[in-house]
Parts: structure tokens; sequence; C-alpha cells
């Protein structure tokens, strides 16, 4: 016994304190191991910083926008040709009608300003000018058509290529084969920015504003796919948010533990991870093709993300129902309760904050996809009118917030490069938010047992 | 207890609100990612200028927006389609079969393909529709011979060219594009080398041969885009020896990325292509569901705007954009005042 001991220590020849070549080689691969985890910690760091880096810097430009104060003679004998002030007439006038005023102000400016320029005419200042600005001209003159005959100052949109070269994304030499514009025009913009009339400024219309034609990317903004983004938030939480937890308590209270159930767990499961486009195929099937829904409707995003977020609801809202003690239930029936009341008047109490960290994580997953949406037509020019109350909201055409990015990303000119990246922090922005709102639900009403 | 109410009531909701999808009131289009930016500048025109909603435009590609135009007639089928070609009698045909019947055909310009290499990389600024039948096609005319294609380098076939690998980035099948690619470039190069001619000699039926003439190599060589121009453009940007398909309004807004080459020695531009020097050009076109002019509203004065000189003509802004204008746009306006559906003659 006692040399079979012997054998098995093999004596240490040096003192306590002094390590052995194991006990080096084990401090040695702990040492090790620290290194690699907080490589891969530094790895995840480093590409964080560098995505965000790259998002802030490529996006933050289209929060910022060029804008042209133009004085702009409403020339009645071009808007109102008849002369009686009559609504109908000067709504015959396009903003085709339109454009040679505007034109023809910043003309005036610049000849007040004594600026000298190669430009001949004011013909030549539609390479400054966005061709938002008629349209904004002729909404205003419908609604004060009193002001006819009045010179208005506006603050009108520059346009993209004035916006990039202020912005620094337009180079002089970059537009060199450029057919619209010259280094005229930017030699201009530089005389009138010293001059005060060309200025940049917060972008709230990027924020708030609708979708614009490609020709137009000055004037596109993100905020009405917003809305259709938030609709089909909507329908996903007052779809997914009760069908899910109805579903999981059932399974987790009342089902009996059989196959069938077993089954269904498992299928539930594999659904978290059907990719979403798999969704998407579905409800074009579904809900366009078979129950006849409309097209590009908000709704039909909902539903299919519903279908998207329900195994996620489902699955969290099971692990938090499990989470509550069988005390607390058996405390309940001790009582006198009912299943049913031990399960609503104790048991989903406690579990809520769990249910609602789920359903918001499970909504901000939604937020954020794409894919599906694709099939269901949300992509295109279509996030172009604001609905008409809460009916419209859900049944007329809107895009959601990333379909839009990824609309935008896929367009000509590079103002619409940058305003993906400017989505992209607002999109950011909004799941930062409810991430934050769940760990601090999390945080308030978590409980320990 | 309240989650079952919220339920019932929410599905209740959703069943309500499906119903009162019945009336819509905004046209809608989808179709080609070509088409797409004019539709969309004409669109925003037509909201600010008329009282009907915007209409809404979707992408896909003309062959999707095609077969979802002949889905069938209803509120819940698309108004338009947008083609960068002309629609197929197949589609035509399976348009009939579901009922659309009456389709007006609009053509709304034309558009040019241009060549685009790198800004900084190698100069290719002329090429023959030979070259890239010789860069691409599978089997190529070496020395009078029919031979699997060995061509790796540009020069290879033309001294004139730069002596670097062939990366071509082509428009994928799905798009109308490529059509246009295949019939004024790889079928012409095909005739011009002779490789056509040697293929009928071979053994080859003419109609065996055509389509033979349209194959493009598998070896990595030519990189079919599924995507839009900014895949492309991304590829280019990443790829120093790459030469791409490019719309003309797409390299006019980036110019400042893109050396564009000529073809058989003439220089896109919207001046040339309205001449027809410039060789590869295509017609675009729009597709009006006769029967729910009237039904839904905008839809008439919508197709009417598109055409209008305004929009359409020289100096409008398709124009500015890069369409380049039809010659014969008061015929297309008649036809579309007077509702001329396909076949049917003025």
């Amino acid at each position: 016994m006692t040399d079979a001991t012997h054998s098995g220590a093999a004596a240490p020849a040096t003192g306590l304190l002094a390590t052995d070549a194991r006990t080096r080689r084990r401090n040695a691969a702990e040492k090790r191991f620290r290194a690699y985890g907080l490589a891969a910690i530094g790895t995840g760091l480093f590409f964080l910083v560098v995505l965000l880096g790259s998002i802030l810097y490529n996006g933050v430009g289209a929060f910022q926008q060029t804008f042209i104060n133009v004085p702009v003679y409403l020339d009645p004998e071009r808007l109102d040709k008849t002369g009686t002030g009559d609504i109908a007439e000067i709504q015959k006038v396009s903003t085709f009608g339109y454009t040679p005023l505007v034109q023809e102000g910043l003309w005036a400016v610049v000849q007040e300003q004594g600026i000298t320029t190669e430009l001949a005419d004011a013909n030549d200042m539609k390479a400054l000018l966005s061709p938002a600005g008629p349209a904004e001209i002729r909404d205003f003159v419908l609604a004060n058509p009193d002001r006819i005959g009045e010179t208005v100052e506006f603050r009108l949109l520059a346009s993209s290529r004035v916006d990039g070269y202020l912005k620094g994304r337009v180079s002089r030499e970059g537009i060199a084969d450029d057919r619209n514009i010259a280094v005229e025009h930017l030699d201009l913009t530089d005389a009138l920015r010293d001059a005060g009339v060309v200025h940049k400024g917060f972008n709230s219309a990027f924020i708030f504003g609708a979708d614009a034609s490609e020709s137009r990317a000055e004037q596109a903004g993100l905020g009405v796919s917003m809305i259709g983004s938030f609709f089909m938030m909507l329908t996903v939480l007052l779809l997914a948010l009760p069908i899910g937890v109805a579903a999981s308590i059932y399974l987790e209270e009342f089902a009996p533990q059989n196959r069938i159930t077993d089954i269904i767990e498992v299928n539930i499961s594999n659904l978290a991870a059907v990719p979403s486009i798999v969704f998407g195929i579905l409800g074009l099937a579904a809900f366009i093709q078979f129950a006849h829904l409309p097209q590009s409707a908000p709704l039909v995003g909902g539903l299919v993300l519903t279908l998207m977020t329900l195994p996620t609801i489902i699955i969290s809202t099971r692990a938090s129902l499990k989470a509550v003690p069988p005390s607390i239930r058996d405390a309940a029936l001790g009582v006198g309760a009912s299943k049913m009341q031990s399960v609503f008047h104790h048991v989903l109490p406690l579990a809520m904050p769990g249910i609602l960290t789920g359903t918001i994580i499970g909504l901000a997953q939604a937020l954020g996809e794409t894919a599906p949406l694709l099939l269901i037509g949300m992509v295109g020019y279509i996030a172009t009118n604001y609905p008409e109350g809460i009916a419209a909201g859900f049944m007329s055409p809107n895009s959601a917030m990333p379909a839009q990015i990824y609309e935008w990303a896929k367009r000509a000119d590079p103002a619409y490069y940058e305003r993906a990246w400017g989505g992209i922090i607002i999109l950011l922005v909004f799941l930062l938010a409810m991430n934050v709102i769940a760990i601090v639900l999390r945080r308030k009403f978590e409980r320990r047992w | 207890m309240q989650s079952v109410k919220l339920a019932v009531s929410a599905l209740a909701l959703a069943a309500a609100s499906a119903t009162a999808a019945a009336a819509r009131d905004n046209v809608q289009v989808a179709g080609s990612s070509t088409v797409l930016p004019y539709a969309s500048i004409v669109a925003e025109a037509f909201g600010e200028n008329f009282d009907f909603p915007t209409p809404v435009i979707e992408s896909g590609g003309s062959s999707s927006g095609l077969k979802r135009f002949c889905e069938g007639v209803g509120e819940n089928t698309i108004d338009i389609a947008n083609a960068s070609r002309a629609i197929r009698d197949s589609e035509v045909e399976a348009c009939a079969a579901n009922g659309v019947t009456d389709i007006m055909e609009v053509r709304i310009g034309y558009d040019g393909i241009v060549f685009a290499s790198q800004k900084t990389g190698p100069d290719f600024t002329a090429f023959e529709p030979a070259d890239w039948f010789n860069a691409l096609a599978p089997k190529v005319m070496v020395d009078g011979e029919l031979v699997d294609n060995p061509h790796t380098m540009w020069s290879d076939f033309n001294a004139d060219l730069p002596e670097v690998e062939i990366a071509a980035f082509i428009p994928g099948t799905k798009h109308g594009t490529r059509e246009v690619f295949e019939e004024k470039v790889l079928a012409a190069g095909c005739e011009e080398t002779g490789a056509m001619e040697a293929m009928i000699a071979g053994g080859m039926s003419e109609d065996d041969a055509e389509g033979a003439c349209l194959q493009v190599r598998t070896d990595g060589r030519s990189v079919d885009i599924d995507g839009d121009y900014t895949e492309t453009l991304a590829r280019i940007d990443s790829n120093t020896n790459g030469v791409g398909v490019f719309g003309l309004a797409f390299y006019e807004n980036n110019t400042d990325k893109l050396k564009v080459a000529t073809m058989s020695g003439v220089a896109p531009s919207t001046d040339t292509i309205s001449t027809g020097e410039y060789p590869v050009s295509r017609p675009l076109f729009f597709y009006v569901k006769k029967a729910h002019i009237g039904v839904i509203p905008g839809l008439k004065e919508y197709a009417e705007f598109f055409v209008s000189d305004e929009i359409a003509g020289p100096s409008g802004p398709l124009s500015n954009y890069g369409l380049v204008a039809d010659p014969e746009l008061g015929d297309t306006q008649q036809k579309v005042a007077d509702e001329v559906t396909m076949g049917e003659s003025m």
C-alpha cells in the first residue's frame, strides 16, 4: 500500500512554493486560454467598432442637407393666365411651369450678389437646384393663391451633386465626365456659399419625409416607411403575442405529455430556425394569391412577420413559464384555485417580464427583416404617401425601413448610398431602443427564486 | 382570458380589413429594374401634379413583372408591367389563359447599354462585338477552326486591348438587359468572327447555332450578375481588371468611378443612341391592362402622362436622367389616348 502511493505520487523534489513542470504547464495552458478569450473578445470588439465606425462615417452625411435660399417671383402671367385667381386655372400649371421661375429666381440672386460666373443664363441654374423645388412652390401657391404676384423667399433643396460637393462626396476631378454638372457650377456653389445663399442644415426631411424618385436623392426620407414598419410591428404584436402566449400556456400548463405534444414542441423549435425568406414565399402564396389580400400592404408584411416571430415568442414564453417555481402553482391549487386561476392569477403575472422581453426581442428581429418583404412587393418606389388613417395604414401600399434601405442601396445616384447608410443609423437606433426597453423591463421586474 | 380576447379581436380586425381591401385607388406597377428609375420619376411628378395618389412601382425584373401582370384581371393584380424588352408570344398566351386579353403596349424610349471598367484601371476604351464573343463564348474561332475558348487575356485576340485577365460581369438571365447583350453583342460577334458559319458547317442546324452563339463560358471568367447595377459596380470596384455591363443612366450617375468604352468606335450618349450609331441599345416598354382602365383611378392618366412631351420628350426629366427619347413619341401618345391594344392596328 505505502509503496504504491509513493510511486504514484512521485514525491516532489522541490518545496511547496516552487512549481514543478506539470503545474507550470497547467498554468501556461490557463494563461493561453485566457489570452484566447481576450483575443476573441478583442476581435469581436474590433469588428463592432469598425462596423459602427463605418456606418457612422458613411451615414452621418444623410442627416445634413444643403439648402439654397431663393426668392421666387410668383409671376401672375405664368401662374394665373386668366388673371381670375380661379384655383382650378392655377392648378392647370404643372410643376414644369414652375421650374423656370425657380431658375430665374436663383439667377437673379447670382447677379444681385455680383458673382462673376461663366454660366450664361438662368437655364444653367438647373444643375444647382433640386427638381423638388417647383413642386414645393406649386403646393405653396395652391395653398396661398392670393400671394401670386409677390416675391416669396423659399428654402429649396440643392441638387444631389451640389449637396455631395459640400459634403466632400463629389470632387472636381470626379465630375469631369458628368453630364449633369460642370466645374463652373461648383465654382458658383462656392461663391454662393460664401454669400450665405447656399448653406447646410439639419435634414429633418430625411427622418420624416417620403421616398423620392431616382432623380431626387436629396428629397428622399425614411418617414413613410417608418410608418409602414410601425403598422407591421403593430400587426405582429397584436397577433403574435396573444397567439404565442396562448400556445405556450397550453403547452406548458395544460397539455398532456405525449407523442403529439412532443412533435409539436420539436416543430416549434424547428420553425424558429427556418430562413425568413421561406415565410415570404408562404406569405405570397397564402395571403396574396389565396386570400387575395393586397400587394405591398403592411398588413400582409405583418402577417408574414408574425409567422416568423411566433416561434421566438413561444420559446421565450415557455422558458419564462418554466422558470416560475412549481410551489407557486401548488400553493394556488392548495388553497382551492382552479388550474386556470392558478395560471392567470399567479404564474402568468410572474412570467410576464420574461414574456415581454422575449416579445420585444422578437419584434426587434422582425423590424430588421427584409427578405420576406421582397416577395410580397414591399421593395421599390412605394413609400410615397403618408397613409390616411389607421385602416389605410394597414392596407395602403407601403414599405418598411429595412426594405427602404435595401432599395436605396440599389439606386444609381451615389447620394442614395449615403441615405442607405443614414437609414441604417435610424434603424439601429430603433433596435437599440427596443433592446434597452427589454433589458430595463427584465431588470425591473425579474424575480429570482 | 385577456389574451384570448385580444387574439380573437385581432383576428376579427384582420378579417374585417381584408374585406375592406376591395377598393384600390392607386396604380400598381411592377417589372424591369431598368425602367424603375424612369417610372419612379414619372410617378413622383404624377403624384405632384394630379389629385391621384402616387403610383406604386415595384422592381424585380421584366420577366417577373410580366408574369405577375399575366396572373389575371382584378384589383389584387398589377395594372402595369414595366419591361426592358418586348413581351414574348409565350407571355401573351399565358396572359390570355388567365383572362388578360387586351394589353396596351407603350414604348417609352430607348436605353443604351454601356461597357465600363474601373476609372483608374487598364484602358478598355474600344470594343467590337467580336471581342466580347471571343472573350465570353465557350467555343471560338482560332486560326479558322472552332475550338474550346483558349483566351485568358483580352490581348489574346485584340492587340488594342490591354493585356489583363478576362473578368467580365454581365447581367444575369432574369434581366431584360441580358437579351439585348446576347442579341446585339454576342450574336453579332458570333457572326463577325465566322463562328456561326463554322457551327453550321459542323452539322448544326441554324437555330441550334444561333442558340450556341449566345452561350457564355462557365469557367468563371464571365460572371452573371443577378442583382442590380450597384452589384456590378461593387464587383468592378474591387477588381481592377473587371469590365461590366451597365445602363447608360447608371453610368452617367457614376462617372467618377467608371470609365466607359466605345463599341464599334462610337461612344455611348443619348445622341449617338438616338441616331442609332451606337449599336447596343433597346427600346423600353410598359404594358397596360386595358380591363383596368376606368376601374383603377388614374391609370390612363398615368399612361398618358408618362408619354407626354414634357416627361418623355427630348428635354424632359426622363431624357435628363438618361433615357433616349423616342422619335415616334407622337404616335405613342395617340395610341395611348385611343387605348389601342396589341394586335389592333391604329
